[in-house]
């Protein structure tokens, strides 16, 4: 996910759907750069434009203060309620989603960093680890669910890319496993149906 | 979190002309160490500037086998190079031993190097902290200190320097290639990193209007055998109480090359000299090993909660080497 080949997405047909207020004036033009994320407008006041992201899959245009938290804004402003607020300081991964493919602790991120790139929270991620983790009992309360469940998908692309870990076993074990979602706690203490899920679906994978 | 300005500008001449010109301006990477100290209130710049839009995220081959990586790489992306795990291996070990594949995938290369300390004290208002408001006082020094540093600290803070790709960088002596608008500037690892002294806030030889650009790692054939370890509270997912970065060539039964370098006790990322000149020329074995370890942890000062780490980094050090010395025995 290295910043120059981020692959940024463009709008889909039909344009994105509007979820943003009134464009207020903010910000400023100096020293020739945006301030505020900000394009001049015709007045030359800058006004703060709509971020725009696809959201997943659907173009999404939203109006948001540089401060607001990427989880906050899928849960606030687009009603997105499975990824959800453990920590909020990167340390449990019950926010985990997936940015172009790639899993990130959305509580650390700002939304406006990720203007113009696909995100994927567990209501759009179409996967058969869904199934899987209600089939092995991968769960108890169910709170970190949607982040193991978005970090276990990012993870399987990981491992298909050939990405380390510090393991460094033969095949996906249950040890490689168990160190590569080490970023997703849960207190119920499901670990075992969630390693079962996983390691599941990872071998019918590779079948 | 405080509201501040945000702009992502899309070269290098543009953030550089930005942050000399906004007061209060910070550069974010991935956000993963700046956003949290927002939210917590401890950093409050008034103009945040997104550098992550730079095209700095290469890693490109020097022409004598080294090689130069940009500051905007991930974490995740450095620790999967080729390059890195066949010539450094114990960079990419460091990288995969820190954090979590979520925020690694996040943090860049020049976010890790300012990463701050994670003294609880630090990160809490209410507490007395002379890093956070100098003058102060520091809370951490009767407190609880588990995770605190015993060497390099002074009597105005003893907070650990909490990276791990910083401990490796240690090791293999990596320069540190910064730019302003007043121009650019090498800084080597050793000299990247201050020590708190008097003055704990001053963390760093950057000024506020640096920007990282990259990290050049030297050719260093002894670092192809080399390994990081990391001893901590769980199996993963948790910062170093200790850890050791090590690489080391033997030759008739004699230390030919050493790189050491220690995480978790130092008030900053620890390279350990005397322990190097202990064991070079010296027989590799077990006993030496000891040696050199505690001719390093002969300088600690240590406090009731943090006394164990001088046995442990001492042990860590010893098991990290024999072990690469057992590799080379293997062939
Ligand atoms: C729960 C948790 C666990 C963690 N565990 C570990 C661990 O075990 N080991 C470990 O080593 N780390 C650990 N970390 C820390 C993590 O490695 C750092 O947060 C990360 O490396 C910072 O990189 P970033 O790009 O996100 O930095 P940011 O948060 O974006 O920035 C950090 C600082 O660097 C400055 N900066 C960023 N880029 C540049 C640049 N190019 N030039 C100048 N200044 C710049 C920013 O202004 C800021 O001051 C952990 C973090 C969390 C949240
Ligand atoms: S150890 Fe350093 S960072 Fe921690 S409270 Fe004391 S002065 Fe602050
Ligand atoms: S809420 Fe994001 S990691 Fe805990
Ligand atoms: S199922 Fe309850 S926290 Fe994981």
């Amino acid at each position: 996910m290295s910043g120059g080949t981020d692959p940024q997405q463009a709008d889909g047909p039909g344009g994105p759907r509007d979820h943003a207020r009134p464009a207020a004036d903010r910000g400023s033009h100096r020293n020739g750069v945006l301030l505020a994320s900000g394009v001049t407008s015709n007045s030359g006041r800058t006004v703060l434009p709509e971020l725009r992201m696809k959201v997943n899959g659907s173009p999404e245009s939203l109006d948001v203060e540089p401060w607001a938290g990427l989880l906050d804004t899928l849960r606030d402003k687009l009603g997105l309620t499975g990824p959800k607020k453990g920590c909020e300081q990167g340390a449990c991964g019950a926010c985990t989603v997936l940015v172009d493919g790639v899993r990130i602790v959305s509580c650390l991120a700002l939304a406006v960093q990720y203007d113009g790139r696909e995100i994927t929270t567990v209501e759009g991620a179409d996967h058969p680890l869904r199934e899987a983790f209600v089939r092995h009992d991968g769960l108890q309360c169910g709170y970190c669910t949607p982040g193991q469940i978005c970090s276990a998908i990012g993870m399987l692309s990981e491992y298909a890319a050939g990405m380390p870990s510090s393991v460094a076993a033969e095949g996906l074990t249950d040890d490689e496993i168990r160190e590569r979602m080490s970023g997703n706690l849960c207190r119920c203490g499901a670990y075992n149906g969630i390693l079962d899920a996983i390691a599941d679906v990872a071998a019918r994978d590779a079948r | 979190m405080k509201p501040f300005a945000y702009v992502k500008p899309a070269d290098v001449e543009a953030a550089l002309r930005a942050v000399a010109t906004e007061p209060g301006a910070k550069f974010l990477g991935g956000g993963t160490n700046l956003v949290d100290l927002m939210r917590e209130g401890v950093e409050r710049p008034d103009t945040v500037i997104d550098v992550t839009g730079l095209p700095l995220d290469a890693v490109d081959d020097l022409p004598d086998g080294g090689l130069r990586i940009g500051a905007l790489v991930r974490n995740s992306v450095l620790a999967a190079d080729p390059r890195i795990r066949a010539r450094y291996p114990m960079l990419s070990q460091a990288l995969l031993a820190g954090a979590s594949p979520q925020l690694r995938n996040m943090a860049t290369v020049g976010g890790n190097l300012l990463q701050r300390t994670r003294c609880a004290y630090f990160y809490d208002a209410a507490a007395a902290c002379n890093k956070r408001e100098p003058g102060a006082g520091c809370d951490a020094l009767d407190g609880f200190t588990r995770g605190h540093a015993v060497l390099g600290v002074s009597g105005s803070c003893i907070a650990a320097h909490p990276s791990d790709m910083c401990v490796a960088l240690a090791a293999l002596d990596a320069v540190v290639e910064v730019r302003s608008v007043r121009g650019d500037r090498r800084i080597p690892i050793g000299e990247f990193h201050l020590l708190p002294g008097d003055t704990p806030q001053n963390e760093t030889a950057l000024a506020p209007d640096e920007l990282i650009t990259a990290v050049e790692l030297p050719a260093l054939p002894v670092a192809a055998r080399s390994r990081y370890r990391k001893v901590r509270d769980r199996a993963s997912y948790a910062f170093a109480l200790v850890s050791v970065a090590a690489a080391l060539e033997v030759r008739d039964g004699a230390v030919a090359g050493v790189r050491l370098a220690l995480g978790g006790v130092g008030a900053k990322p620890w390279r350990a000299r005397a322990a190097e000149e202990a064991l070079l020329g010296g027989a590799a074995d077990e006993a030496a090993f000891r040696r050199a370890a505690e001719a390093e942890l002969a300088a600690a000062t240590v406090r009731p909660g943090n006394a164990f780490k001088t046995a442990l980094a001492t042990a860590t050090i010893a098991a990290t080497l024999r072990e690469l010395a057992r590799e080379e025995d293997a062939g």
